[in-house]
Parts: C-alpha cells; sequence; structure tokens
C-alpha cells in the first residue's frame, strides 16, 4: 500500500470561486446553525411536552405522552423525509420553504421527544411536597410550575440534556439526505470531486469531534454553576 | 390532502420492492446486534480489567465511536474497506460491517455497567470457590450482567434497527430505500414516505412496547 497524505487539496480551488478548505468552514457553519436553531425548537417542545405529561390532567398527560411516543419510533431520517415530501402536499404553505428549515424542524421535533423524556424525570424526581407545598401556600397550578417545580427540575435535568444537545450535533448529520450544505454532505461531495476521501473525512471527523468536546466543556462549566446542593443530580 | 392515493399499494408492489428491503433491515439489525453484544462484551470485560494496555484501547475505541455521527462512520467503513483490502465490497457488506463495529461501542457501555451492577460478593463467592477468571465472568458474572441488562440491550437494538435507515448514505437497499423505489417508480414519493413512516411505527412501538413489559417482569424478579 502506498498511500501518501496530500492536504494541499484543502487549497484546492472548488470551481466556484472558493477552496476546499473554505467551503468546509461554511460546511461547519451549517452544521452548527441547523444544531443550534434545531436546539432551540427542541427544548422549547420538548420543556412543554415534558411539562405536559406531568400535570394531573389526565388528557394532558395523554398528549405528551402520544407525542413522545410518535417521534421516539419512526427514524430520523424517515421523519425528514416526511417533513421533505408529506408535510407540503399537507399544507402547501411549506412548498417553498428551503431545506434548512425542515432540517431543523425536522430534528428539532425528534429530539423534542427525548428532551420531553428528559424534563418529565426531573420534574418526577422532586418530592412531592414541593408541588403540595406550592399549591398549599396559594399558588395556582402554573404557578406552582413556574415559581416551584420547573426552576428546580431545569437545574436538575441538565446533565442529561448535555448529552442531547451533543446527540443532536451528531444527528444534524442526516442534512445531508435533503443537500443542506453541512459536514456530512461535503464529506460527501468533496470526496467525489477530489477523491481526497480520507483527508476529506479526517477534516470533517476532527470538526464533528471537536464541536462534541465544546459543548461538553460548555455545558459541564454550566452544570457546575447550577448545581443544586446537596442532590447528586438527576440521573434520570 | 384530499389526492392521497393509495392504489397503488398492492401486494405486487410489496414483493417486488419492499419485502427484499425488509429482509435486509432485519438481517442487518439481527447480525450488527449479535455481532455487536459479543464484541461490546469483550470491550466491555478490557476496560474493566486491570490492564492499562487492555483499558486505553478499548476506551479510545468505544469514545472515538460515540463521538462521530453514524453517517460519518457508514462513509468511513464504505471508503477504508476496499482501500485497506484492495478490492470493492458491496454497500450491503459494507453495511454490515460497520454496524457491527459501531454498536459494539454502545453495547459495550451497557454491558459494562451491567457487569458493574453485579455485587462484589458475587465475583468474591466465584473466586473464593475456585473458579478461574474465565469461569466466573461465564458462568457467574455475565448471566447476570446480560439478565439485568437485557431491557437496556433490547432498546439499544430498537434504536440500531431504526439506525439501518442510514445506509441511504451508501445506498444499500434496505426497508427505507424499498419504499423510496417504489414512491419513485409509481411516482408516488407522498404516500410511499407516509406508508414507510407507519411500517416503522409500528414495528418499533410494539417492539419498545414488549420491552417495557419485559422490563416489568424483571423488576419483580429483582
Amino acid at each position: 500500500m502506498n498511500f501518501r497524505w496530500e492536504w494541499e487539496v484543502f487549497l484546492r480551488d472548488t470551481g466556484g470561486g472558493q477552496t476546499y478548505l473554505e467551503w468546509l468552514m461554511s460546511a461547519w457553519g451549517w452544521t452548527l446553525s441547523v444544531a443550534a436553531c434545531a436546539w432551540v425548537v427542541a427544548f422549547v417542545l420538548g420543556s412543554v411536552v415534558g411539562t405536559l405529561r406531568t400535570t394531573p390532567s389526565p388528557w394532558l398527560v395523554r398528549i405528551g405522552n402520544a407525542w413522545v411516543e410518535l417521534f421516539r419510533n419512526i427514524p430520523l431520517l424517515v421523519q425528514l423525509f416526511l417533513w421533505y415530501h408529506v408535510v407540503p402536499a399537507i399544507f402547501p404553505i411549506l412548498k417553498n420553504v428551503p431545506s434548512f428549515v425542515l432540517v431543523v424542524l425536522a430534528l428539532g421535533f425528534f429530539t423534542s421527544a427525548r428532551v420531553a423524556e428528559q424534563v418529565r424525570a426531573g420534574i418526577q424526581s422532586l418530592s412531592k411536597g414541593q408541588r403540595s407545598a406550592g399549591l398549599a401556600v396559594g399558588l395556582t397550578l402554573p404557578q406552582t410550575y413556574f415559581y416551584v417545580l420547573l426552576p428546580m427540575a431545569f437545574r436538575i435535568v441538565i446533565p442529561p440534556l448535555t448529552s442531547e444537545a451533543m446527540n443532536i450535533i451528531k444527528n444534524s448529520s442526516v442534512a445531508f439526505a435533503v443537500s443542506v450544505a453541512e459536514l456530512t454532505m461535503f464529506a460527501m461531495q468533496a470526496q467525489e470531486e477530489t477523491s481526497r476521501g480520507i483527508e476529506v473525512y479526517l477534516a470533517v471527523t476532527s470538526l464533528y469531534m471537536i464541536t462534541a468536546m465544546t459543548i461538553n466543556r460548555v455545558m459541564a462549566f454550566v452544570e457546575a454553576r447550577v448545581r443544586v446542593p446537596g442532590m447528586i443530580g438527576g440521573d434520570r | 390532502m384530499g389526492n392521497l392515493d393509495l392504489s397503488f399499494f398492492t401486494w405486487d408492489l410489496v414483493s417486488k420492492f419492499l419485502v427484499k428491503g425488509f429482509v435486509f433491515s432485519v438481517e442487518l439489525t439481527l447480525v450488527a446486534m449479535i455481532g455487536g453484544i459479543c464484541l461490546g462484551t469483550v470491550l466491555a470485560l478490557m476496560r474493566l480489567s486491570s490492564y492499562k494496555w487492555l483499558i486505553y484501547p478499548a476506551a479510545v475505541y468505544v469514545n472515538t465511536m460515540r463521538s462521530i455521527p453514524l453517517v460519518m462512520v457508514i462513509l468511513w467503513f464504505f471508503l477504508l474497506i476496499p482501500f485497506l483490502t484492495g478490492r470493492p465490497l458491496g454497500a450491503e457488506w459494507s453495511a454490515v460491517i460497520t454496524f457491527t463495529a459501531f454498536e459494539a461501542a454502545y453495547y459495550s457501555e451497557i454491558m459494562r455497567a451491567g457487569i458493574q451492577s453485579v455485587s462484589r460478593g458475587q465475583v468474591g463467592a466465584g473466586f473464593a470457590l475456585g473458579l478461574t477468571y474465565g469461569q466466573n465472568m461465564r458462568l457467574v458474572v455475565l448471566p447476570q450482567a446480560f439478565r439485568n441488562m437485557l431491557p437496556v440491550l433490547l432498546t439499544q437494538t430498537i434504536i440500531l434497527f431504526q439506525d439501518t435507515s442510514l445506509v441511504y448514505a451508501i445506498g444499500a437497499y434496505d426497508l427505507l430505500k424499498g419504499f423510496e423505489t417504489a414512491g419513485k417508480n409509481f411516482n408516488r414519493p407522498v404516500e410511499a414516505f407516509l406508508l414507510a413512516a407507519i411500517v416503522y411505527f409500528v414495528i418499533c412501538f410494539s417492539l419498545s412496547s414488549v420491552v417495557k413489559k419485559l422490563q416489568a417482569k424483571i423488576a419483580i424478579i429483582r
């Protein structure tokens, strides 16, 4: 086997007036923006659904459970195709929406089910006395959630959410299937165009790892700041 | 929604496009599960051993696999296997190898937790009876670890089944590809993907209900 490294490949012109290095960096940017936007969607929806599943109303609980089961039991790639092919057929307004938005929605809804699961577990890990105490001092149920339960639950739920945040970076790679110019798409296309697959894949893989590592460190810092004294942390 | 037409969905289509893909998805899942659990158990034992030269390689392998997106791992193997062996390997075989190697990392974390969940007294008792390390693991520790972790291992297998759809990246013919091809041939992509989602949902939902029941049963025994 006579393999020679050819890292100069990244300085080559793509034919579109930019080098492969510039393309790689912009692809990294797309990966980060897909993941960040999807995380916002997932966090908001997941928090709402997770909270619904702990309310006393059986209907809200059922809706929350159905949501989680629906988005957990269909592969992400299939969900992405649903957003891409099926949803616009049902809601014609979505016909001209760019792929980026559809990927964000698909990834966001998919991850929301996982976030909901963690938030629910976080709320249920609080002692029953907290809820009763809130209601007993005359707070309404929504007030009890806002001022008593949720502030505690979110502090407990941060460690499991860290791994979801790292998962969302990895899962954003499915965006290649609808041609969003993120890292995996770059890897496939640059490999085809340059035939320097090993260099291209190594660069892309290290960027994924650097990103995951950074999130891990940032979240570890946040975790340390918000840790609830006297609790080990709500692992499940 | 009014023009949803499922009339194209006939038995002929199922046997022509879907059966082949479904069989491959199931085969891939089963092979990667069995291979992944075996390899994962070895990795777990390496990480729990007291030799640094066993711990580090296993830890590096597991952590690397777990920090790379599966699609990238699929692409890596698809590129590297022909590069190293010198001859091209079909997308299907490449997928089988990739998933076994990739899932081993995830299964090994589960097995590690499982082995650690067996009380120390059990290990000590085994050694006290004069069992060798191999016998102790095979007869005392692993059976218990395996049973404690059975629901988690099965849940991971459901995730694995969902993940097999990612072989789309290298064009292997799995269940999703079957639906896609059928949709293309009949010019009915909307219905095809909708049906794909329903089929995956029914399979995964029923499997996870079974796992839930099993979990309740095991919890009682313990």
